[in-house]
């Protein structure tokens, strides 16, 4: 097994487009190093992308945040003026491990781990997040919710990796938030995770809404019937009952160790609630 | 963190106020050596020409083993030994205590390497010494199995049935009656008890039944199994491992082997907890017999999946507890079946956690029966106080639900009929000074106990009961020339117990506590020690070093005495000087230990304090634990607000040790009754054999915990020591189950109560309402 940990984009790109499939690439590490002690896999290059100014950088452009991809949680919960520009982004990096992990799992890592049940993705897609991938054909953008296509599997062409995540600019009376389930307090994988991004108008009506679910499908949903539920509304309790029942219609998970079928469809909805309520609460924390 | 004693006479009392060094919280000997990472663990050590273990291990849940073929593995470079069954001679069935439970020699040599059959996913059945793991994982990947593949059986109802497959084909019932004729998968029936029950219940205005399952659970010690074994060509041989007994893994290894006790030394390493899991073999004979045949060092080191696929959990069980009580709150009678896991070999603690069940009342009527029950998974291992946190469990439940409908305090229904001393316990002993009643009114005058809760939150009380052992001990004092001592004991420090020792001799010596080294020695520098487990290493060692330290003592007085040329009986020892009865004359007027030490080559030759002794008189410790919860309902994760742990431990040497152990106990508890579960697929296979999905409770899930430590002295040590290790993991999984019925008004009579079947019982509940 060989590792590189090359200083630039285009180093890395050509490092992986001369392997092909059996290359892998190391952000944090907290997902490969695991899957390579326990021999789930066994690459014969490892390109180690820490080295790269650019993936390590959160930068603001025309107002938008970019955020590299191997920026770990703990420095994404010391930004504090990204986290009051998308606290539910941050609380969901957060999340992520321990307090050693935080040092070290990343944005990108947890998008392209590919686990139905990785924390950050939910809150990603319910922000509306874009990738920057960098690759053999040049640079492409994708949504985060286009990335993943299945347990471990993406989008992905070969040589090709996530440099950065753009952020739209939040509008002012906007809020988004994140919640999982776990059976513990820490270090533990999400059950269910929901992650929600709504938009009022200067009368609390809802503009615009995404509601994101975890954990209960093989990728993350972005549910289009729960943010109709709430859009045009003032996000009252019927409402949000209404988008709850389209979050639980749209669950679609797996009995396993972590969870059944019915718990998992039943607390992805009281998630839902919750998540709702707190971005809601957000939307006002401007004024 | 509180202690409440109760002294037996005032004479003890004066006594205690003297102490320098018992009850305070002295630094611990081994603690810089643990947090600067100097400390050398199972797997720290390194030899010159080391080779690596690696273990072949079924993925099968039970199959017969038609072929081993080890001819490929063989010819890889850099593969210098692999062993299998042809290299363990077959042992005839034979019981030998190991902790609290006992071990049969056909079965361990099987265990340690399968023969006819593999009986669980992780049975080992064969094993390569290579010079690098990456060598090793190859050669096993090379060696040929042919399997056919049988039914499996894990759950103990289904093992029971006369239609389910048998895991041991010869076996038939030990103690049945009328006797077993035909083979089954159940090993043994125990009974315990006096009275007879049906008279009891006919006195009883009020009767409980209930049916409870618990699921297996693991130890969880940090550290996995290691050790690294090294036999030369004479057939000498040294292993260094991470147990709680050496002594005892020598005894096994030797006779596993074919080899002469005193042929074989063991060191044991620092130990990253054991919990009664360290107390049997796993990997230890097999890389004794890689070394044997490669003549090099070998380590073996288990994986953390090996650890739970391979290594003792503690018993699942299914049970029924019925409890009849008079409408004054009178226990009439009580009977308990209990049906625990054995896992692929018999030797569940069924017959401790038959005896234990009912230990905590006073009964005229009383009866536990328990069934030792052959299940496809690995063999069950001593896990703090094996067997009583099940079968009191159930118990203690149904004691709280019978308090509930006589509509009394569940503290005071359990002051009404606790054992106290002179009471004759279920499992036939008279009980001596015990602490339960102190620890029942100390819990109920606790400020935790006396609180209220808020809407929605419930609160739950249990007790708790362990007998302890005492047994043999060797301890030496080593006297180095400036009259600082070596104290070598063989029992594994797990929980603190070179301090408590080291604190015990200090006090009888005289001398400061860092004029005290304690160490674990080897196997061969002390007489023979049974292992650190039975909560035994601070009540039995502890006695035998105050009396290895007495008897240095004796031998100090009679230097000053040959010194001073007087009647050793003039001689008094105080505050770690020699002086005179009388106060006349001699050339000093004191003789410190510092001076007799630097002249005994003068006056005698080397101080050795020494003392051996199978101990007797271990008293039993009763604990009771206080809890508050909350409940999620709308998705059933159950909350531990607050936590209390009241026991008793005759003298806490140590507090904050003995504290630990509460704290420590009730946390595993706590894990047990809420989450922690093996999750099988339906091949038998194990889906969450690694700590995230295994789910022990981490810091954050529990709060503080609070102690109150009660002291009824056991007149059998010299100062009072009960054995306090164990005890507490007894109360959690029944305080908090009775919590979550006080909090949802829904008696949860399984465990684990994870959240997906606390909502399950919720909506339930509210369903059929």
């Amino acid at each position: 097994m060989q590792y590189e940990a090359p200083t630039t984009v285009d180093q890395a790109v050509a490092l992986l487009k001369n392997s092909g499939n059996a290359s892998k690439v190391l952000a944090g590490g907290t997902d490969l190093l695991v899957q390579l002690r326990s021999g789930m896999i066994e690459p014969e290059l490892i390109v180690d992308i820490k080295k790269i100014p650019e993936v390590r950088s959160i930068l603001k452009e025309d107002g938008k945040f970019r955020v590299g991809a191997v920026v770990t949680g703990a420095e994404l919960g010391e930004h504090g003026d990204l986290k009051a520009a998308w606290p539910g982004v941050v609380e969901a990096a957060e999340l992520i491990g321990s307090t050693q992990i935080q040092g070290r799992a990343s944005l990108g890592g947890n998008l392209c781990n590919a686990s139905p049940a990785a924390d950050a993705v939910p809150a990603l897609v319910a922000a509306g997040a874009i990738c920057m991938i960098a690759g053999p054909n040049g640079r492409r953008e994708l949504p985060v919710g286009a990335i993943c296509t299945g347990p471990g599997q993406t989008s992905l062409s070969p040589g090709e990796f996530v440099v950065s995540f753009l952020f739209p600019i939040p509008k002012p009376r906007s809020g988004d938030a994140y919640l999982r389930f776990i059976p513990r307090t820490e270090m533990d994988i999400a059950v269910v995770g929901v992650g929600i991004h709504i938009t009022l108008d200067a009368e609390n009506v809802c503009v615009d809404a995404r509601v994101a679910v975890g954990a209960v499908a093989p990728t993350v949903l972005l549910v289009e019937e729960s943010a109709a539920a709430l859009v045009g509304t003032m996000v009252d309790d019927a409402s949000i009952d209404k988008m709850i029942a389209a979050v639980r219609d749209s669950c679609d998970p797996i009995d396993d160790k972590r969870g059944t079928v019915v718990y998992r469809t039943q607390v992805a909805g009281v998630l839902a609630g919750r998540v709702c309520r707190i971005a809601l609460q957000r939307t006002r924390r401007h004024e | 963190m509180a202690i409440v004693t109760k002294r037996v006479s005032d004479e003890r009392e004066a006594e205690e106020q003297n102490f320098n060094w018992v009850g305070t919280r002295a630094v611990r000997p081994d603690g810089v050596d643990k947090v600067t990472g100097r400390a050398k663990f199972g797997a720290d050590l390194h030899l010159p020409n080391m080779l690596v273990g690696k273990m072949l291990r079924s993925p099968h849940a039970h199959a017969r083993i038609l072929s081993i073929d080890i001819s490929s593995a063989e010819k890889l470079p850099g593969v210098k030994a692999i062993v299998t069954r042809e290299d363990f001679s077959d042992l005839a069935s034979e019981f030998v205590p190991a902790g609290e439970m006992m071990v049969n020699y056909r079965d361990i040599t099987r265990n340690v390497m399968a023969r006819e059959k593999v009986l669980y996913e992780g049975h080992a059945l064969a094993a390569v010494a290579a010079v690098n793991a990456i060598v090793a994982r190859e050669a096993l990947a090379l060696i040929q199995v042919d399997y056919e593949v049988l039914p499996h059986v894990l759950d103990v109802v289904e093992a029971m049935k006369p239609e389910a497959v048998l895991i041991q084909e010869d076996l038939l019932t030990d103690g049945a009656d009328p006797p077993a004729d035909k083979p089954s998968n159940i090993a043994k029936r125990v009974e315990f008890g006096h009275g007879d029950i049906e008279t009891g219940f006919a006195k009883a205005d009020v009767i409980v039944e209930r049916e409870f399952n618990t699921r297996p659970v693991h130890q969880g010690y940090i550290e996995p199994h290691a050790c690294v074994a090294s036999v030369s060509e004479d057939g000498q041989a040294e292993l260094w491992c991470s147990t709680q007994g050496h002594y005892v893994v020598r005894g096994h290894c030797a006779r596993i082997l074919g080899m002469d006790v005193a042929k074989l030394r063991v060191t044991a390493s620092e130990i990253g907890g054991g919990f009664g899991g360290k107390t049997v073999v796993y990997l230890e004979p097999v890389a004794l017999a890689l070394s044997r045949k490669a003549c090099q060092p070998v380590k073996m080191v288990m994986t953390r999946e090996e650890v739970f696929k391979a290594s003792g959990p503690a018993s699942g069980a299914n049970m029924r507890v019925k409890i009849g009580a008079t409408r004054d709150g009178r226990i009439t009678a009580g009977e308990a079946i209990l049906h625990y896991q054995a896992g692929a070999f018999q030797g569940s603690p069924v017959p401790p956690g038959a005896q234990c069940a009912f230990a905590p009342y006073d009964l005229e009527h009383v009866r536990a029966v328990g069934f030792d029950v052959l299940v496809n998974r690995p063999k069950v291992a001593a896990y703090r106080a094996p067997g009583a946190p099940i079968s009191e469990y159930a118990v203690e439940s149904v004691v709280d639900e019978v308090a509930k409908k006589l509509n009394i305090d569940p503290i005071e229904f359990r002051l009404k009929n606790a054992s106290r001393e002179g009471t004759k316990a279920s499992h036939g002993p008279k009980f001596g000074p015990i602490g339960l009643v102190e620890t029942l009114e100390a819990a109920q005058a606790h400020d935790h106990y006396q609180s209220p809760l808020q809407p929605g939150q419930g609160r739950g009380v249990a007790s708790g009961y362990w007998f302890n052992i005492g047994g043999q001990s060797s301890v030496t004092l080593n006297t180095s020339e400036d009259g600082t001592v070596a104290l070598v004991v063989g029992t594994p420090d797990i929980g603190g117990s070179r301090a408590s020792l080291g604190m015990m001799v200090a006090e009888e010596l005289g001398v400061e506590l860092d004029k005290v080294r304690p160490m674990i020695g080897d196997t061969s520098s002390l007489g023979y020690n049974f292992l650190t487990g039975g909560s035994r290493t601070t009540f039995a060692t502890g006695k035998v070093a105050v009396d290895a330290a007495r008897d240095l003592v004796s031998q100090l007085r009679e230097r000053a005495a040959k010194i001073w040329d007087v009647p050793v009986g003039d001689i008094l020892w105080h505050n770690g000087e020699a002086l005179q009865k009388n106060g006349r004359g001699g050339p000093t007027e004191t003789l410190s230990f510092r001076d007799l030490a630097e002249s005994m080559g003068k006056t005698g030759g080397p101080l050795v304090g020494q003392a051996s002794e199978n101990v007797q008189g271990a008293a039993p410790s009763f604990g009771t634990h206080v809890v508050d919860v909350d409940v999620d309902r709308e998705t059933g994760r159950v909350e531990i607000l607050r936590y209390t742990v009241v026991q008793d431990a005759g003298k806490a040497i140590h507090p904050s040790y003995v504290e630990g152990q509460y704290q420590g106990g009730a946390v595993q508890g706590i894990g047990w009754a809420l989450n922690e579960e093996y999750i099988y697929d339906s091949e038998g296979r194990l889906e969450n054999a690694g700590f995230l999905d295994y789910r022990m409770p981490v810091c954050s899930d529990v709060p503080m915990i609070d102690t109150v430590i009660v002291e009824v002295p056991n007149p059998a040590h010299p100062y009072g020591v009960k054995g306090v290790g164990e005890t507490p993991i007894v109360p959690p999984l029944a305080a908090i189950s009775n919590a979550v019925a006080n909090a949802l008004g829904i008696r949860f009579s399984e465990l684990p109560m994870s959240p997906p079947r606390v909502l399950a019982a919720i909506a339930a509940a509210s369903s059929s309402k």
